[in-house]
């Protein structure tokens, strides 16, 4: 396998893994591993290293809500125009263009659901682009990019077996 | 109570009497001990288990739910389902560009253990000898006598990367051989063969008429190089039978199922006994291994990756701590060699074991030529394995120091 795919498979999973462990994983050296995670993240292929949180186990959490929204577009504003608006609010948490009934998908987080509410009512539906929307608050999240929150299985081998 | 320690050896003795003389003459697996004694200890890393420690993907489980809830629990044709030799052949024809007709050419079984049992009492009259390359799974030598057969051990050794080579079954074949064992991706050394190294193997059964009996169920679990099926080198179609199955390259240990390939005459032999001794695999695995087939690719290649990462970590782990190591290239097995320790494998495993609590299985398990060897699964997770390198550190460093 190419070793710059190998290693975005490996720290896409573990991102706090050691440079040491990722040349003993791919047979690298740990300057070949440095200078390609190094390219990587100079050219923008690794955009940022983050962490999945179960925000459900914490005190003063968040709310999220996903938001869909009908654009109208004129000649001189397309889609990249306004989710690039869209995007700057930092309450919102992805932007996405989608097919469909709808033209944009977003992810809000708030401190409560009034906040989210007015945010979408105040910031996003006043867009002069933006036709309608719809919002649909998020009651419990059972998998978040890739990791089920609330694993139940369990399996077990025998230690030994020929 | 006299009376009734009497009776209790009276009947231990009969019933010693009551085995037959065959099945007496086959030593109990030499991994049992170690599996009692893992039994009895907590907190154990293992890398003793011949099977993945991925669940199998979610995608063929769903399929096994859904022919539960279709009601599909019935026998199948004793040959198996129709789809899924149909996928098969489909394919080899496929990645090896093989011809098998799935109606005459295919059976499936119950995991490649039966399929292997299957052939040796298919082909063997009391007497023939059969030709295992050692170290070799814990069956193949049992599986011949069971059929009546004759093993006839080969050495394969460090010095050529644990290939057979063609000059040591040449020297091992009587006027009694009637075929040749042969594992690669290799369990228990990880060892691979490539197309020119088959060949000679092909050569010297072409030269004296020799069935090959080829366990490629490790086939997809091969890092560099590409896997050769042996059925498709050059005149050896009709003298192979092949074998394949779910079990690694699919996690499906436990669904047992595989399938067997070879020419009509030795698959309607092997059918025969399947039919009167198994009827047909489970249904539901059957039924799992079609989705495997058509919908699996993704997930197997994503497992193979991982093993392939956790195989340059055992290996230069086993290297660092001195515990010579050499790159098996395929099958999920590291091989290290503990020969510069001064202890047996037997030794070594045991107090491994009792010591650091990790499991490992000796070498000598899979036959004298693996003597000195550990056989090291790395289908396990890649925190266990780092542990398990750190405390098997330790351990070399211990027995290092009283020597």
């Amino acid at each position: 396998m190419d070793l710059a795919q190998n290693i975005l498979e490996i720290i896409e999973n573990d991102p706090k893994i050691d440079i040491s462990e990722i040349a003993a994983l791919t047979g690298s050296s740990d300057e070949e591993i440095r200078d390609c995670v190094c390219q990587l993240e100079g050219d923008g292929t690794i955009r940022k290293y983050k962490t999945i949180i179960d925000w459900d186990k914490v005190d003063n959490g968040f709310v999220y809500a996903i938001i869909e929204i009908k654009v109208s577009l004129e000649r001189e504003t397309g889609y990249n125009v306004v989710a690039d608006r869209i995007s700057k609010f930092p309450e919102v948490r992805s932007v996405r263009l989608i097919s469909g009934d709808h033209d944009i998908s977003l992810t809000i987080r708030g401190k409560s659901m009034k906040q989210v509410a007015f945010f979408v009512a105040e910031k996003i539906a006043t867009l002069p682009q933006v036709q309608s929307t719809a919002t649909h608050f998020v009651l419990k999240t059972y998998k978040e990019d890739g990791v089920i929150l609330h694993e139940t299985e369990h399996t077990e081998r025998l230690p030994i077996v020929a | 109570m006299k009376q009734s320690t009497q009776s209790v050896s009276r009947l231990l003795h009969k019933r010693r009497m009551r085995i037959s003389d065959t099945v007496q003459s086959v030593p109990p697996s030499g991994i049992r001990r170690f599996f009692d004694l893992a039994n009895e200890l907590e907190d154990v890393i293992s890398l003793g288990v011949g099977e993945p420690d991925f669940v199998t993907p979610w995608h063929i489980r769903e399929s096994c739910i859904h022919a539960l809830e279709q009601g599909h629990t019935s026998y199948t044709s004793n040959q198996g389902l129709p789809e899924l030799r149909e996928e098969i052949a489909d394919t080899f024809r496929r990645d090896h560009s093989l011809h098998y007709d799935p109606n005459e050419e295919i059976l499936i079984t119950t995991g490649v253990s039966e399929g292997i049992d299957l052939a040796m009492r298919a082909i063997l009259n009391r007497g023939d000898e059969v030709i295992v390359p050692e170290p070799c799974y814990v069956s193949y030598v049992p599986t011949v006598i069971f059929a009546g057969g004759v093993p006839v051990t080969v050495a394969t050794g460090i010095e050529n990367d644990f290939k057979v080579t063609a000059e040591r079954i040449e020297d091992a074949v009587t006027e009694k051989t009637r075929a040749i064992m042969i594992n690669y991706p290799n369990n228990p050394t990880g060892a691979t063969m490539g197309k020119k190294d088959l060949e000679e193997i092909a050569d010297v059964a072409i030269e004296h008429d020799l069935i090959v009996i080829s366990d490629e169920i490790y086939d997809k679990l091969t890092y560099d190089g590409k896997h050769t099926c042996f059925s498709s080198l050059n005149g050896m179609i009709a003298n192979t039978v092949v074998f394949n199955g779910f079990s690694k390259s699919h996690a499906m240990t436990g669904l047992r199922v595989g399938y067997a390939l070879g020419s009509s005459d030795l698959i309607g032999a092997m059918t025969k006994i399947h039919q009167y001794t198994m009827l047909c695999a489970p249904i539901t695995s059957q039924m799992a291994a079609i989705d495997a087939l058509r919908n699996g690719r993704v997930e197997m290649e994503r497992m193979v990756r991982e093993y392939d990462r956790r195989r340059h970590l055992i290996i230069s782990g086993f290297n660092k701590i001195g515990l010579d190591c050499f790159w098996g290239k395929g099958a999920f097995y590291a091989f290290p060699s503990i020969a510069g320790t001064g202890m047996t494998a037997d030794e070594f495993a045991e107090r491994l074991m009792l010591e650091k609590q990790v499991a490992v299985v000796p070498g000598n398990v899979f036959g004298d030529a693996g003597t000195g060897f550990l056989r090291c699964s790395y289908a396990a997770s890649r925190d266990d394995i780092k542990e398990a390198l750190a405390r098997i550190g330790e351990f070399v460093e211990s027995i290092a120091g009283i020597a």
